[in-house]
């Protein structure tokens, strides 16, 4: 009989896994599985654009299905839990299922009802998020006719998906209202619960004035504790509050529910699946792996790190499988572009230990991207990313950026010159 | 750009260099600076912070509030401002960031 590989979601993570392994592992050996409990796979990355009309809806969904080579079982399934000691998941049917290796991928989303208040009355009439297809559709159609006033975009926590898409939410709202010839109606605050819109030093020098060229005020160390309707505020723990005419939320971020089920996250409460940072097992099973967004590794939960990820991990369970020592390790290297509005973005190059520094990506003096600074170029790479992601990402094709962070191109700041190599 | 805060090196925010360096008396130092007298309760969740820091967890409010030591509201009244930034300054570990 053959041994049973099963991936839990079908999302970036999930797809990217089940792709690299199919073609790695022996057909003859091992079976692979891949669950979720739907067949619509996000574009995630595209949410962010839908607001502006940027993006239309349905530019950002295809079927999982299609992304998912002809051998590896895909099943719409949702999972209960995991009971690592039987070697099985459970499925809410009350079916079980057997694995030799679980790759756990089922990623995090908004959860709003942590915060009292938020997801009340006000919920998509004058509270929106962009982070699920919902909301950034929702919003796209209240954007349309709304008058002017406050923007509030509010973090209500540190820890999210995509840490640069508030900031990049709010470059945008800047251009469009711009363009709608409307900028003067409208006030554009960014509430953090961090000392600010940056606290990297390098990203703080070089960035900051973007905040001041876009007229966006940034009101720093607000950790929001609840929202009241009736006034329309955001008040936070130490009682200050923050008024709004259009509230732009990013939630606490949650992984999923099988992960508090089966007892394997952090203590916050968060369902971060406790996992080792540089080879990627869990820290509970050694034939449980865990990838993307619900790990909880001190990375960026984002696109880039997911895939960077799969690379080590396709590795380390080869390696698993054979019964050799895991060797592969993480960086906890991430790639993310910034759309700075009008055009331009910036894009940043960092790891568990180097900061996002200036310089030229992905090759020394040639670029063609610039880091740390808004460019057309780098506008295109971010619009090019929707094909790759589709044609290229997804299907676990070699694209052409180093796995581990490189410090080529980079100006290191302690010398004051490019490093080559 | 460094400085000498109680002959420890600190960087251009006042966060210590290394961990390894902190003493309890810089601590109480640095906490005056803020208007703070250390309690034993200020002191569980210094120790807290620089054991967690220490095992590179990503440190949080919320994970202060859900350590059984203190709770977000009371947090806020050991350390008034931004509780978080202003505890791990006086823990001697690095500032609480995001990845830009």
């Amino acid at each position: 009989m053959k041994k049973q590989i099963l991936i839990i979601g079908a999302g970036t993570a999930g797809t990217m896994m089940a792709n690299k392994l199919y073609h790695e592992v022996n057909a003859d050996e091992w079976h692979i599985t891949i669950v979720d409990r739907d067949n619509t796979h996000y574009y995630q990355p595209g949410f962010l654009f839908i607001p502006f009309g940027i993006y239309k809806p349905e530019e950002v969904i295809r079927p999982r299905t299609e992304f998912i080579p002809k051998g590896v079982h895909f099943m719409i399934e949702e999972v209960d839990k995991i009971e690592g000691e039987k070697n099985q998941v459970v499925f809410k049917s009350g079916e079980t299922m057997a694995y030799d290796v679980l790759i756990i991928a089922t990623g995090v989303e908004i959860a709003p009802a942590e915060t009292p208040g938020l997801k009340d009355k006000l919920w998509h009439k004058d509270i929106f998020d962009f982070y699920t297809y919902e909301g950034a559709v929702a919003l796209a159609n209240k954007l349309h006719d709304w008058p002017g006033g406050t923007m509030v975009v509010n973090l209500a926590e540190t820890q999210i998906k995509c840490p640069v898409a508030p900031l990049e939410f709010s470059f945008l709202a800047d251009a469009y209202f711009t363009e709608k010839g409307m900028r003067d109606k409208v006030t554009i605050q960014y509430v953090t619960p961090l000392s600010g819109a940056f606290t990297k030093p390098k990203a703080t020098e070089m960035l900051n004035q973007l905040m001041e060229e876009k007229r966006i005020e940034v009101i720093p160390d607000f950790y929001l504790s609840h929202v009241d309707n009736d006034k329309k505020t955001i008040v936070s723990y130490d009682g200050k509050e923050v008024p709004f005419d259009l509230l732009i939320s990013i939630p606490v971020n949650k992984g999923d529910a099988v992960i508090e089920h089966s007892q394997l996250g952090d203590e916050d409460g968060l369902n971060f699946v406790q996992t080792d940072k540089f080879s990627l097992q869990s820290k509970k099973f050694e034939n449980v792996f865990v990838i993307g967004d619900t790990t909880n590794l001190p990375a960026s939960k984002a696109g880039s790190v997911a895939h960077f990820e799969a690379e080590i991990l396709t590795e380390n369970i080869l390696s698993y499988i054979q019964h050799k020592p895991l060797t592969a390790t993480f960086d906890g290297h991430a790639n993310c572009f910034i759309e700075t509005g009008f055009g331009k973005a910036a894009l940043i190059d960092f790891n568990y230990t180097t900061e996002p520094l200036p310089g030229k990506f992905p090759l020394a003096y040639v670029g063609p991207m610039d880091l740390l600074k808004p460019t057309l170029t780098n506008h295109m790479g971010k619009l090019a990313f929707r094909w790759v992601y589709w044609h290229m990402l997804l299907t676990g094709k070699k694209l052409p950026v180093p796995t581990h962070m490189s410090m080529s191109g980079k100006i290191n700041e302690t010398k004051k010159e490019t490093t080559l190599v | 750009m460094e400085t000498i805060v109680m002959n420890l090196p600190v960087n251009a925010e006042g966060y210590l260099l290394d961990p390894n360096t902190w003493t309890r008396e810089w601590a109480q130092e640095i906490a005056q600076g803020y208007g703070i007298t250390l309690t034993d309760k200020h002191w569980a969740v210094i120790e807290w912070l620089r054991k967690k820091q220490s095992e590179g967890v990503a440190l949080t409010i919320r994970k202060v509030g859900t350590s059984g030591i203190t709770d977000i509201k009371e947090f806020y009244q050991l350390f008034p401002g931004g509780p978080l930034k202003v505890s791990s300054k006086i823990a001697g570990i690095p500032k609480p960031v995001s990845c830009i």
